[in-house]
């Protein structure tokens, strides 16, 4: 670089000649990290280009965790491939569940029963909470505070319990399935949410003390990685990532599915600093708003929980759904609210009761491409802050 | 904007190249030539009716034994609220919700084999690694793609494993693999 890098910017020590450091030799130097390290939240590998503290270029490597699941979609029937769904984004299974259930029942013509539906939006809001709340936690780790991600997980705990009672599993669930979900609620099951709901609502106002509102976080976080709206859509952004952006855009509001249009809630959004509490230090778009996007959105899922208990169905909850299931011949595009932006399945039948093709478009993947296009002249220190607040899932990104 | 309003325009605009549209039914879809698809990409983002400012999804299929392979485009406007999708959003959109300004799908048939379409990269970057993709698993060559490698499978891979006739490998790299032909297809 010329004499204008931020070396020469630097004030000289007295004694030292200014003119004979900047004679000094430099290069480029290529920089790996991951698949191994500890902020790339499983298995990203990024090349780093760098100039002493400054990123050239990061070209991320992907493909650590690929299983292709879709292959494995072309040769099982839709009930056995949601067990395999789980294992995408593997912090959000009820969702990745969901997302495919409803993709084949779109497909099908197959009618879900009242309770169902309750049952699927009360386990998807509740899949939310525990995985904002994981990566609320591992975003502190990333900057370098511990404490979160033991409050986070806390919490995260008493929902896995609920998980745990419902279906017996604690990560891949396998629970909400074609025709709407495989047991019903187990007994108390209400009441132990209704308790954790109101245990949940006021520690987040906690962590927003602990963390979001703290003077160093903030300093590393806001006006980093400042993504526009513009380059959000272009290079497809969507959950809260496209909302830190201040895209008003949620797929459970504008492209109403399931039945979230009976429910009141807020579009949690990045705003500028300075305004109602925002620190003045904040910029929309930047890390600390994609960050606070999913802290506000664990409030709204808060509500809708509160809301579903109140409106919850008796009945059945789960449609008699015939035991080979056929495909009819035709193709269907279905997008769901994820966790970590919009979820999509293109399921293509062919009469028969396996698919021709199962496609998934999974929100982290298309999320993590803007990597390249955001660390380019920053800081070293600033990557892991960038991929953190994106919040990938490697088993989404390589499927 | 429903399904059947875009594609009205599309065939007005490129009558040439636009056919065979099946917007009824459960995925409104129209086909378009592979010689035509990137400047009804163009057009499809730039026109100020249409402005699918979104590339959600590429997917290709494989329709063998037939001697094709399908590639769905998955497109969505967002309108910001009180102005198009092309404009350039502006700070605080305080209140406003954005909107759905319609969503299709465009389907790009190519020969099985030597599969050809020219890159969308360009129009919509976030195509680059759905391509990338499409190439990994697929075998479709995006003609002026600005970073032409897979993405998923190693760089030495053989195959594109999506294909429907695709033998699943003995052994990668000297590591035996368990259950070598045990799932392959037909």
């Amino acid at each position: 670089m010329s004499d204008t890098d931020i070396h020469s910017q630097r004030e000289a020590p007295p004694g030292t000649a200014p003119a004979a450091a900047r004679e000094l030799r430099t290069e480029e130097m290529l920089v790996n990290m991951g698949p191994q390290h500890p902020s790339t939240h499983g298995v990203l590998r990024l090349m780093l280009r760098t100039d002493g503290e400054l990123i050239l270029e990061a070209i991320p490597h992907i493909g650590y965790l690929h299983r292709c699941a879709e292959k494995i979609g072309e040769n099982v029937t839709p009930v056995q491939f949601v067990p395999m769904t789980d294992r995408l984004d593997y912090l959000t299974g009820m969702n990745n569940n969901h997302g495919f259930s409803l993709a084949v029942e779109k497909l099908c013509g197959l009618e879900v029963p009242e309770r169902g539906h309750y049952i699927r939006v009360i386990m998807c809001e509740l899949n939310r909470i525990a995985s904002h709340l994981v990566s609320f936690g591992c975003y502190g780790m990333d900057i370098g505070a511990f404490t979160p991600f033991l409050y986070g997980f806390r919490e995260r705990e008493y929902i896995l319990d609920l998980f745990e009672a419902t279906c017996g599993a604690r990560l891949t669930y396998n629970y909400l399935t074609i025709g709407g979900a495989s047991l019903d609620l187990p007994e108390g099951f209400v009441e132990r949410l209704a308790w954790f709901l109101d245990y949940f609502e006021p520690k987040i106002d906690e962590y927003n003390n602990l963390l979001s509102f703290n003077y160093i976080f903030i300093k590393r976080t806001a006006n980093v990685g400042v993504i526009s709206a513009a380059d959000a859509l272009a290079y497809g952004l969507t959950g809260p990532c496209l909302r830190g952006s201040g895209v008003k855009w949620d797929l459970r509001r504008c492209v109403p599915y399931e039945i979230y249009d009976r429910f009141e809630f807020d579009i949690p959004v990045g705003v500028p600093g300075g305004n109602a509490g925002i620190p003045p230090e904040v910029v929309v778009g930047d890390s600390w708003s994609r960050y606070y996007v999913r802290m506000l959105e664990m409030k709204q899922s808060v509500r809708i929980l509160r809301q579903c208990l109140k409106q919850l169905a008796g009945g059945e909850f789960r449609a008699k759904v015939p035991r080979t299931l056929k495909l009819p011949a035709g193709e269907v595009y279905l997008e769901v609210e994820g966790v970590r932006g919009q979820l999509g399945f293109l399921v293509v039948g062919e009469n028969k009761p396996i698919p021709r093709r199962v496609k998934i478009r999974g929100p982290s993947f298309c999320n993590l491409c803007i990597v390249p296009h955001v660390c380019r002249q920053v800081l070293l220190a600033d990557v892991p802050a960038i991929v953190g607040s994106i919040d990938v899932v490697m088993g989404e990104v390589d499927r | 904007m429903t399904a059947q309003e875009i594609v009205d325009i599309l065939k007005q605009r490129f009558p040439a190249a636009v056919a065979d549209a099946a917007v009824e039914g459960l995925h409104p879809c129209v086909a378009v030539t592979p010689e035509a698809w990137h400047d009804v990409a163009l057009f499809l983002r730039d026109d100020p009716r249409v402005a699918m400012n979104m590339l959600r999804c590429i997917s290709g299929v494989d329709l063998h034994p037939e001697a094709e392979i399908d590639l769905f485009y998955e497109l969505i406007a967002m309108r910001a609220p009180g102005g198009t999708a092309r404009q350039e959003p502006r700070p605080p959109p305080s209140a406003d919700i954005w909107q759905n300004g319609g969503t299709i799908a465009i389907r790009v048939r190519l020969p099985r084999d030597n599969p050809h379409v020219r890159s969308v990269a360009d129009v919509w970057p976030t195509a680059d690694w759905h391509e990338r993709e499409a190439f990994d698993l697929l075998g479709v060559t995006f003609d002026g793609h600005p970073d032409p490698r897979r993405i998923l499978c190693p760089d030495d891979w053989i195959g594109h494993p999506l294909r429907k006739d695709y033998e699943f490998p003995k052994e990668y790299d000297s590591i035996p693999a368990a259950a070598a032909g045990a799932a392959s297809s037909e």
